[in-house]
């Protein structure tokens, strides 16, 4: 059945951080957002937001909340998902320096190294050249950000900083190291937006990528 | 290649509060402390000697935290370290920075270095946070370099009330400057003492322009849910889980809270069974008002 002219649902995982920076830029768009805090608020989403913040604290709220569980289903489901900093962190498959009990939903093929950039004092802005974004560079905003240190075979590098991948995709899932939600440049939103239209607008779903 | 890289901007500053939001922020004066309050979900540790509580208790002069101990939980943790200056102590706010601690917090709780002048934050490459009990201390703040409020309340007592009265005053004023029309925000600027310039840019916006979060005076899981409520984006903690009977469940219960807040069914849950909260003294009845402190 063909949803077009349906807006998608883009869920966005309210348990803790910088979650109405991304409800704005969504808005922007003109998405219908939803704040996802229960299993209940799961379902229904057509793509999902995991924003920055701590990795360690959404880690254990994510199970506590039971929400874990709910969104790996649809993260297998293959749903459109973008991972911001510590949103990239929670969709690896590996997390390096983190906490032995942090879970991670495994959904990209990467090695992030948490908090590889340094502390604080050397969180920057930089402008990034992301040739899948079009000419114009996009101002990224790097704060106490992960690092990816090692890619699968299937994941597209969209994007490095000094040779480091800053912005990964696999299939339906982005995830970027910095923080597109802090500028007022849409265009990173606007591919989960693609993403999520054409899979609603198509009966069958994105062909899948091999399993992790 | 190198790209042109800019350290310590507005946007980096205020974005590490962002991403805070909605997380605790727990005072520890050690690295077991600091593993307990990273283990429990806290978002950040504020690293100092001695907690507010006993601070009041044992009076005298509370300056900066040795370095060494900073150190120690720094490297006890993975999670964002912060620490304490005097207010108007920028020399210690230099250090503290060359420690490379994540946030610098310019506090009451400390015995001030300066009457008259606040820290000129502006200089740093490291983001402060500011303690406010209304719209005009907090609006000063920010015009110094402020990235991160917070309400004041009572450091150390174990009671919310100061919290509260400062989170609605502040909150309070924020929404009648909401209503003012342009010729009325002058005298709003005036009697806030306050810029002009964010005076205007708050009636437009409708909020601070830096993230608000709450401290002083919160020891338990429905204490977080009410402050929440109230409009804080975040919650300081300070003596209240080190000084409970048991830090560690409470630590994680109000983590919990402060994420659920609007769910009272789970505030409820994470409520039960944590043994005695702080014992606290009521803050109507201290002598020394920290939050008194700063100008």
């Amino acid at each position: 059945m063909s949803r077009e002219g349906v807006e998608v649902i883009v869920g966005v995982l309210a348990l803790q951080g910088a979650v109405e920076p991304h409800v704005a830029a969504l808005s922007a768009l003109g998405a219908k957002t939803l704040l996802v805090r229960s299993p209940d608020d799961v379902a229904g989403i057509d793509a999902l937001v995991i924003p920055g913040g701590e990795s360690t604290t959404m880690s254990m709220l994510l199970e506590s909340s039971g929400l874990r569980g709910p969104i790996g289903e649809r993260l297998d489901e293959r749903i459109p998902v973008l991972g911001t900093c510590a949103g990239m962190v929670l969709l690896a498959s590996t997390i390096l320096d983190g906490r032995s009990d942090q879970h991670a939903f495994g959904a990209i093929d990467i090695t992030v190294r948490r908090n590889a950039f340094g502390r604080q004092v050397d969180s920057f802005e930089a402008d990034l050249r992301i040739a899948s974004l079009g000419e114009a560079p996009f101002h990224a905003v790097f704060i106490r950000a992960p690092c990816v240190e090692d890619v699968g075979d299937k994941v597209e590098v969209v994007a490095t900083l000094n040779g480091h991948p800053v912005f990964c995709r696999q299939g339906s899932v982005l995830v970027t190291a910095f923080h597109p939600e802090l500028v007022t440049d849409l265009r990173v939103h606007d591919q989960l937006l693609q993403l999520a239209r054409r899979r609603t607008e198509v009966a069958p779903p994105l062909v899948p990528t091999s399993p992790l | 290649m190198s790209e042109k890289r800019a350290t310590g901007t507005d946007r980096v500053k205020r974005g590490l509060a962002e991403m805070l939001k909605g997380g605790v922020i727990m005072d520890v004066v050690n690295a077991d402390q600091a593993k307990i309050a990273e283990d429990a979900g806290a978002v950040a540790v504020m690293a100092l000697e001695r907690v507010p509580a006993d601070i009041r208790r044992d009076g005298g002069v509370a300056r900066m935290s040795d370095p060494a101990l900073i150190e120690d939980i720094k490297a006890a943790v993975t999670i964002p370290v912060m620490a304490k200056c005097r207010i108007g102590h920028f020399a210690e706010a230099q250090v503290l920075e060359s420690l490379g601690v994540d946030y610098i917090d310019e506090s009451e709780v400390l015995t001030p270095a300066d009457e008259l002048h606040h820290i000129d934050k502006w200089h740093f490459t490291v983001p402060f946070v500011c303690g406010a009990t209304n719209l005009g201390e907090a609006l000063r703040r920010i015009s110094e370099g402020a990235a991160m409020i917070r309400s004041k309340g009572e450091a150390g007592t174990g009671d919310v009330v100061h919290a509260v009265r400062h989170l609605r005053q502040l909150l309070g004023d924020l929404k009648k400057v909401t209503q003012a029309d342009s010729a009325e925000l002058f005298n709003w600027a005036k009697a806030l003492q306050a810029p002009i310039g964010l005076v205007q840019e708050i009636a437009e916006t409708g909020k601070l322009p830096v993230p608000m979060f709450c401290a002083g005076g919160i020891a338990t899981p429905a204490d977080a849910s009410l402050v929440m409520q109230l409009g804080a984006e975040a919650v300081f903690v300070g003596s209240g889980i080190f000084k409970s009977e048991g830090p560690a469940p409470r630590a994680r219960a109000i983590v919990e809270a402060t994420t659920q807040f609007r769910d009272a069914s789970i505030v409820s849950k994470v409520s039960r069974g944590l043994g005695d909260a702080m014992r606290g003294i009521e803050a109507n009845s201290v002598e020394t008002r920290l939050a008194d402190r700063g100008w």
